[in-house]
């Protein structure tokens, strides 16, 4: 009885399709095969000395025991079980412990003292096998280094005869099966002189790996040489083999599930830089720094990363140009304080300069990193990096594939990357033609003014962002990092010193007016107060004539009084006519 | 020296031709050199397979030499008389 797997989502996935699918756990090959490798079929899996034929195999079985459910058996033909499973005890696979039930090893390496006389047939093993699968419920099967027992049959026929009978073997007992074998150097010219060209016609599907030395540096690709009934990317695709084993590199698969896009928006650690860009960065985003060296491209990114451990998110800090300690060294100069992040284990810092390798190795690697350190914030200083790292074409691939994974991921991914001064600064292009990818793209840049170098910040893009179309003069100080507002005078910007010598001169007729303002409201206040005094005696004096009139009018009044009295006393004393009483009535 | 007896184990594969081939040279060489003092035990691993398995053996047909020792192995059909009578050790190797 032959154990199924079920539950599983992949397998249902695939069963919705028109051919089944044994998914292999391998990252990247499953989405270029559209789900694995043809269930219950053959696969022959073909590579030169070193390819990771055995790796690929045996990471066939492991996954497939862990994950699917689907135990496996591995026939060796090439190598002692012992020594694979020492040897990849590094992958983290638990082999050992996969071994008691679910995976089995059959030990077929010919000794070297080996005996033969005339042709023999490989039915003993496969009586053997059909014995072992049916006691475990086997699913998959590898048959590895096929060609080692294939090379002592004594002719072609002989050794078409024995992979037929094993091919219809498979098919008869339904199992998954997976033939490795080795090719020389150049896929095309060797394949088809050795039996495994006609091999190639016989089996379902047909994998072929090599491994290529482009101008010194290691270049690993995977080929889907051909699917029966399945639709796959033919493309060679790049590979790396990790410390969790193969990674297939895919670009991008029609129909993948978007991204998930998110409103959030989180700090650039610079508070006017966030006011530029309308709030920040996009929560995802790739956000992209360009500048030549020295453009302060490390410490905005720095200030990023600060503000995101603020924020207690997880963040990862690969740096190809310096070291760690180095980079937290100096971004303390400028008020950013990296290293009690670090400490505490929030903040992980890299030095990539000793991983060395092609740009893919890279990617893997930085990939593997920020999965293990679950981050949510990324910064890659300097991305560009990459492209000198291995050949240029795959390091655009590349880039953009880190841009595909961040995004996918949901980490939020700050890159700088390094303009060279003398070739990009016409086209303002990013070697790795990241530019257009990314999301949001920050240019610092010099301005050689009255013979100062002073840093330029501008915003080039930023995706559905409203954002400032001001160029603002970058300033690094102890006490962190800020934008501060550009003069432009006659259609010159000033920055720097101009700048201050401006804002100072400002300053300075300000303050002049300012004085001039209170000297004068001074001497108003003292006319005020003369104004007023004079006012005031004015008033005294006014009462004075006032009181003098009055007392003057009194007098009058009784001097006529006293006249009058006196006239009529003189009359009286006179004895003279009463007339002048009447005259005084009439009046 | 004489009168050892040599045992023989042989694994087969059913009815198949090389099989049967292995099993006919076989019988021939101790006709020819042993008579009478061989032993001949036929392993069919299609109907044993578990004992295949356990025994190590994958390519059939094989001859296993058990006695007298050391313990020999030859795969295939055993069509050079020469190379197997050297191995079995009942000719001395040509130089």
């Amino acid at each position: 009885m032959f154990h199924r797997g079920n539950g599983l989502p992949f397998r249902r996935l695939a069963n919705a399709g028109l051919q089944h699918k044994a998914p292999t756990g391998i990252v990247g090959f499953d989405e270029i095969t559209g789900g694995g490798l043809p269930q219950n079929r053959t696969t022959l899996l073909v590579g030169g000395p070193g390819s990771g034929k055995t790796i690929f195999a045996l990471q066939f079985l492991a996954q497939g025991a862990r994950v699917y459910k689907e135990p496996g058996i591995f026939v060796a033909f090439e190598e002692t079980p012992t020594r694979i499973v020492t040897n990849f005890e590094t992958f983290g696979w638990r082999l050992a412990e996969l071994l008691k039930q679910k995976l089995f090893f059959l030990d077929a390496h010919p000794t070297p003292d080996l005996i033969q006389s005339g042709s023999f047939d490989l039915s003993g093993m496969l009586a053997a096998l059909e014995a072992k699968a049916e006691e475990m419920g086997a699913r998959r099967i590898v048959f590895d280094a096929m060609d080692i027992v294939l090379a002592l049959l004594p002719d072609a026929a002989a050794k078409r005869r024995e992979l037929y009978r094993v091919h219809e073997w498979l098919l008869a007992r339904k199992l998954t099966g997976l033939i490795t074998a080795k090719a020389g150097g150049d896929e095309d010219t060797s394949l088809g002189q050795q039996p495994f060209g006609f091999m190639q016609f016989m089996v379902d599907c047909a994998v072929v790996l090599n491994h290529r030395v482009e101008l010194g540096v290691s270049q690993r690709n995977l080929r889907v040489q051909k699917y029966r009934g399945s639709s796959f990317d033919e493309n060679e695709s790049p590979f790396v083999i990790g410390k969790q084993g193969f990674d297939v590199a895919v670009s991008r698969i029609l129909g993948r599930v978007d991204a998930k896009v998110t409103n959030e928006r989180v700090t650039s650690g610079v508070k006017r830089l966030d006011t530029m860009l309308g709030g920040g960065y996009y929560r995802g985003a790739s956000v992209l720094i360009t500048g030549f060296p020295g453009t302060a491209k490390t410490t905005l990114s720095g200030a990023f990363a600060q503000a995101a451990c603020r924020r207690g998110e997880r963040t990862m800090f690969v740096g190809f140009d310096s070291d760690g300690t180095e980079v937290m060294r100096n971004l303390t100069s400028v008020g950013i304080h990296l290293a009690p992040y670090a400490k505490s284990g929030l903040l992980r810092m890299i030095s990539a300069r000793t991983i060395t390798g092609s740009a893919e190795t890279l990617l893997v690697r930085i990939k593997a990193l920020a999965k293990e350190h679950r981050a949510r914030c990324l910064v890659i200083d300097p991305v560009s990096t990459l492209s000198k790292a291995g050949n240029e074409l795959t390091a655009h691939g590349v880039a953009e594939r880190l841009i595909d994974w961040s995004k996918s991921d949901g980490i939020t991914l700050v890159c700088t990357s390094l303009l060279d001064e003398m070739t990009e600064r016409l086209d303002g292009r990013t070697p790795l033609q990241i530019s257009t990818l990314a999301d949001t793209w920050i240019h610092l840049n010099y301005l050689v003014q009255a013979g100062e170098r002073n840093r330029g910040l501008s915003i080039i893009k930023s995706r559905g962002t409203a954002h400032s179309n001001q160029v603002r003069e970058l300033i690094l100080s102890e006490s962190g990092v800020t934008l501060a507002d550009i003069y432009t005078a006659g259609g010159e910007v000033l920055m720097g010193t101009l700048r201050w010598e401006r804002e100072s001169a400002e300053r300075v007729a300000s303050e002049v007016a300012d004085v001039a303002g209170k000297l004068k409201r001074v001497s108003l206040d003292a006319e005020e107060a003369v104004l007023e005094v004079r006012a005031k005696s004015l008033q005294t004096e006014l009462v004075a004539k006032k009181v003098e009139k009055t007392l003057l009018t009194r007098t009058t009044e009784s001097r006529v009084k006293e006249l009058l009295r006196g006239h009529s006393r003189m009359r009286q004393l006179r004895g003279g006519d009463a007339a002048v009483p009447h005259r005084k009535k009439a009046r | 020296m004489r009168s050892t007896i040599f045992k023989f184990r042989i694994y087969i594969a059913g009815d198949t031709q090389n099989s049967i081939m292995a099993l006919a040279n076989l019988s021939a060489i101790c006709e020819a050199n042993l008579p009478k003092r061989h032993k001949i035990e036929v392993v069919d691993v299609l109907r044993e397979p578990k004992r295949a398995l356990a025994e190590g053996i994958f390519m059939t047909p094989t001859l296993v030499k058990l006695a007298p020792s050391p313990v020999q192995k030859i795969v295939g059909t055993l069509e050079q008389l020469g190379r197997v009578l050297e191995v079995v050790g009942l000719r001395a190797p040509i130089a």
